[in-house]
């Protein structure tokens, strides 16, 4: 049996058909719809590599399946922001060498934005808290902290 | 190749780039989804690959049936040892160590396994899942012939033999020897010793290990992209297994995520895609699942070191001796062998210290458990775990500082070069001075006061020092692993101005994270005159240069960027040359800078791309003689290497009720030459330290005694998340070494120093308690366990 899905995924519709009720939506969005750079780094929840927005929440693609998405509206690494033009927190992930291997890195990404739309993050140790959920294995998580204060203080510089 | 030489005045080039913290040239991609990792290739209708991987830790394979399988749906082929025994010669990781049995490397098992994870059945469909569902199908019957879960009762006498060819368990066996280490321990004012063990770790980097054997049916030839940091190595390990001859076996490491050692190895995995990729005339790609990686991906410590130190009354250590017993695997790797990790635990052990008399020895032994292999630092955190934990008791022993008793014992800047004990050679590198730049930056006397005030309240807190050298740029003249018997000690770069004027430096380096791109094209610019933003670097790819290992052994800044000091010369040569024709001037009055090649002192100027049209398309302005092609390829050998050093300071405070260690402060004071982009090298020390935290706290692979391995998932394993890793504070000592640029290689010391430091720390917090630190890591189950038997024990007492 399979199944028809149809999701939005960065502003761009997309209807598949011939879709496994069983595929991870991790799987989907890299194989399927050829946006790799949703990464898959344990597929069981843990190391929140795969991470993406899902109806903007921060989701595990590799703990759900394509068929859950369908009507969803997603946002991959791919939407947020062009080699050319980096986003706030892009940017701020480069200014701060915020990464090494660049593994980790879209996950870490998109909790990120999930924390600076979501919450005040007030301190340093609220950003951890908000990361521990993302595994990075090369940078000891220091200029990750360090870009998202920084994007979190544009954020009210912005609003101010 | 050319050997060490100090750059002369006329080869100095103004620096500009070299020294900045300049924003990394890999990044806009990483940060939007345009990486391209192993398991982001998307050859034409690929296959895909699933392995059915023993459950048995050691057994006979008496019968395989994958007749169902063959029929299931989607499935092309399967592949057992039997289909494939004619199509590949085993990879052979050869020493020339005495007392050492090379064990052969097969892509699948054949007659027997050896532990639970070794591929046995290669299972290739035309989608992953359909080639999962189809291992279900496979029967294979097992004669088990008894676990060796633990190298101790693999070196019992009745122990079943894992590799009957060997004769023995014991894979590899040395011993170092200097002075009369018994008639100097006998003469000690104060002896200390301890048995201690740093547990079974995965380097677990964050990207599974990937293959993807890309099949060109024009030529029967085959692209290997491979998440592994030596893809040269790979290359022709895999070309001569499989008889194909260089141009038809390209290996390229892509965008990698990670390493840390753990795809710094030849994988059976790689020999079976490509063997799969030329029997089925197919494209075939494989990446593992976490479970496969940490189940079969190398491994690293799993070390257990009886040893004792002896100090005089001064506080000076006298003598050092060691028996240490590696816990190695099944198998030895290739090219390093299974010495690598526990001989240099034997090598590195006497450290930075000017320690008189050792005898330091080692067993490999082979146990039901994938094989070790390279891991950041390889060796030295246990060497150092136990050289810093024995200072430390002989420092108590005798009523010194703990800071003071280092600093009579390093090797002084006057003593350089400095051979010690076990006969490694330690270049002029800032010892001392990393001493007392983290003892000033980690405000060391308040932090004792500090710790005198939390004692009084009863609170478990606790300093903890260690220092370390490491050799990094090897050259020729030292194997990166002992005995082995290809060249690690060169690297070549191959840098072009093609006839648009554009610049293009070839490596055989492979970066896994560390920002090569970026560093390499920093050293390009500055001494080829160019814009670091022209020069475009490429590396991890067999076809780009001639011959190359890859990055490993914290060398390739050493020769990667020796390598980009010497051709940058060399092409900026050819460009004076031209220019001064062009110029109408003697190419000495020429300076080369921001692409361009300038009369000194005038605004006469001509760009390269200027340049470039003169030697390849214009066939009036310049002489047929002076054509020469804008290029230029130099093969650098640094001969004996470098010496970088540290030491890393670490405060901790135990909670008495959860046994939770908080790191409070974390301090490093490094010494690794001249700094080409600090940003990046405080990066490289965060990531190591949190790695040696992890060794310190939280990792350890379990393998019950049935040889079945009890954490095999992230949940289980666990390594350090945000909120375990502290603020550090990494301070530079920054002394330049021999080698050209005056580079020293440093990705690995941040692992070296941590484990021992926090060691030392907890011991510190837990002496009022009477407790030691001898096994890492410091669990908070261990811990508790130490606490009660202390308290057992005081009540036993009283």
């Amino acid at each position: 049996m399979t199944m028809h899905v149809s999701v939005t995924v960065n502003g761009e519709t997309y209807d598949v058909s011939d879709v496994e009720p069983r595929m991870l939506l991790s799987d989907f969005l890299r194989d399927r719809l050829g946006l790799t750079g949703t990464h898959v780094g344990c597929e069981h929840g843990v190391c929140g590599a795969c991470t993406v927005l899902v109806n903007g929440d921060s989701v595990r693609a590799c703990l759900m399946l394509a068929v859950q998405a369908n009507g969803a509206e997603i946002v991959t690494v791919e939407g947020l922001g062009s080699p050319d033009e980096l986003n706030v927190l892009q940017a701020e992930f480069r200014e701060h060498h915020g990464l090494q291997c660049g593994f980790c890195t879209p996950g870490m990404l998109m909790t990120g934005e999930d924390l600076l739309r979501k919450y005040p993050l007030a301190t340093d140790d609220d950003i951890r808290e908000g990361l521990s959920g993302n595994l990075c294995r090369c940078t000891g998580y220091q200029n990750i902290v360090a870009a998202i204060r920084s994007a979190a203080a544009k954020r009210t510089e912005k609003a101010s | 190749m050319s050997s060490d030489r100090r750059a002369s005045p006329s080869d100095v080039v103004r620096p500009r780039n070299v020294g900045a913290p300049i924003k990394r040239t890999e990044d806009p991609r990483l940060l939007t989804g345009n990486g391209e990792y192993t398991a982001d290739r998307k050859p034409d209708r690929p296959l895909h690959l699933a392995f059915l991987r023993s459950g048995q830790p050691h057994a006979r394979i008496v019968r395989i049936d994958a007749a169902a399988a063959r029929q299931a749906p989607g499935v092309v082929a399967v592949f057992t040892a039997e289909d494939i025994a004619d199509d590949f010669k085993p990879v052979v990781p050869f020493s020339r160590m005495p007392n050492y049995y090379a064990t052969p490397i097969l892509p699948l098992a054949s007659g027997k396994v050896r532990y639970v994870g070794e591929a046995v059945v290669a299972v290739i469909a035309t989608s992953r899942y359909l080639a999962e569902d189809a291992l279900d199908l496979i029967d294979v019957d097992y004669e088990p012939l008894g676990a060796l879960a633990r190298a101790e009762l693999a070196l019992a006498d009745n122990a079943p033999l894992l590799h009957e060819a060997a004769g023995t368990n014991v894979l590899i066996a040395r011993e170092f020897r200097k002075g009369d280490v018994t008639a100097d321990l006998a003469a000690a004012t104060v002896r200390v010793a301890g048995r201690f063990e740093m547990t079974r770790k995965a380097p677990l980097a964050m990207e599974p290990r990937s293959y993807a054997a890309e099949y060109d049916k024009r030529r029967d030839a085959i692209t290997l992209y491979t998440s592994s940091n030596i893809p040269g190595i790979v290359r022709d390990a895999v070309s001569e297994s499989l008889g194909l001859s260089g141009h038809c076996m390209r290996v390229v490491a892509p965008d990698v995520g990670g390493s840390f050692g753990s795809k710094g190895s030849l994988y059976p995995e790689e020999l079976l895609i490509c063997i799969a990729a030329r029997k089925l005339r197919r494209s075939v790609k494989w990446t593992a699942d976490r479970l496969e990686d940490v189940s079969s991906s190398s491994q690293a410590f799993a070390e257990i070191v009886d040893a004792e130190m002896g100090f005089d009354a001064n506080g000076i250590a006298t003598s050092l001796q060691a028996d240490v017993i590696g816990d190695v695997g099944a198998y030895s790797i290739y090219p390093w062998t299974c010495g690598l990790e526990p001989v240099q635990v034997v090598s590195f052990l006497p450290g930075p210290y000017k320690i008189g008399s050792y005898r330091g020895a080692v067993r490999g032994v082979a146990t039901c458990k994938p094989p070790t292999g390279p891991y950041r630092g390889v060796g030295r955190p246990i060497s150092t775990f136990v050289a810093e934990r024995l200072m430390d008791l002989g420092a108590a022993a005798l009523g010194i500082d703990p800071l003071e008793i280092r600093r009579r014992n390093l090797v002084r800047a006057e003593e350089f070069p400095y051979r010690i004990a076990s006969g490694i050679i330690w270049d002029k590198a800032g010892f001392i001075e990393c001493l007392d730049a983290a003892a000033e930056a980690a405000g060391y006397d308040r932090l004792r006061k500090e710790q005198a005030e939390a004692r009084k309240q009863g609170r478990l807190f606790g300093i903890g020092i260690a220092s370390y050298a490491e050799l990094t740029g090897i050259g020729s003249r030292i194997a990166v692993a002992p005995g082995m018997p290809i060249n690690t000690g060169s690297e070549t770069a191959k840098i072009t101005i093609d006839s648009t004027g554009a610049i293009t430096a070839a490596f055989g380096v492979a970066s896994h994270g560390q920002g090569l791109e970026t560093t390499l094209a920093q050293i390009v610019a500055d001494d080829l005159g160019a814009r670091f933003e022209d020069v475009r670097v490429i590396q991890g790819d067999s076809d780009e240069v001639p011959m190359s290992t890859g990055t490993y052994a914290s060398r390739s800044a050493v020769l990667g960027g020796g390598a980009a000091k010497h051709a940058s010369k060399i092409l900026r040569e050819k460009i004076k040359r031209v220019a001064s024709h062009l110029l109408e001037a003697n190419a000495d009055d020429i300076e080369v800078t921001e692409g361009k090649a300038v009369v000194l002192g005038t605004d006469r100027a001509v760009s390269f791309k200027q340049i470039a049209k003169a030697v390849y398309s214009d066939m009036k302005t310049l002489p047929v003689e002076a054509r020469e092609e804008l290029s230029a390829t130099y093969t650098y050998d640094p001969v004996n290497g470098t010496t970088a050093a540290a030491t890393h300071i670490a405060a901790v405070e135990i909670d008495p009720a959860t046994c939770f260690v908080r790191i409070l402060k974390f301090v490093v004071a490094e010494d690794c030459g001249r700094i080409i982009n600090p940003m990046i090298v405080d990066g490289q020390v965060h990531g190591g330290v949190a790695q040696g935290i992890g060794a310190a706290l939280f990792e350890e692979l379990i393998y019950d005694e049935d040889g079945q391995l009890l954490t095999a998932s992230l949940v289980d394993y666990m390594i350090p998340s945000a909120p375990e890793v502290p603020v550090m504070d990494v301070v530079h000592v920054e002394s330049e070494s021999a080698v050209a640029g005056g580079f020293r290689g440093m990705g690995e010391g941040g692992t070296i120093g941590a484990p021992a430091a926090i060691a030392n720390a907890i011991a510190d917090a837990l002496s009022p308690l009477g407790i030691g630190v001898s096994i890492l890591p410091m669990t908070p189950e261990r811990i508790f366990r130490l606490m009660e038997q202390a308290q057992i024990k005081r009540k036993a007492d009283e």
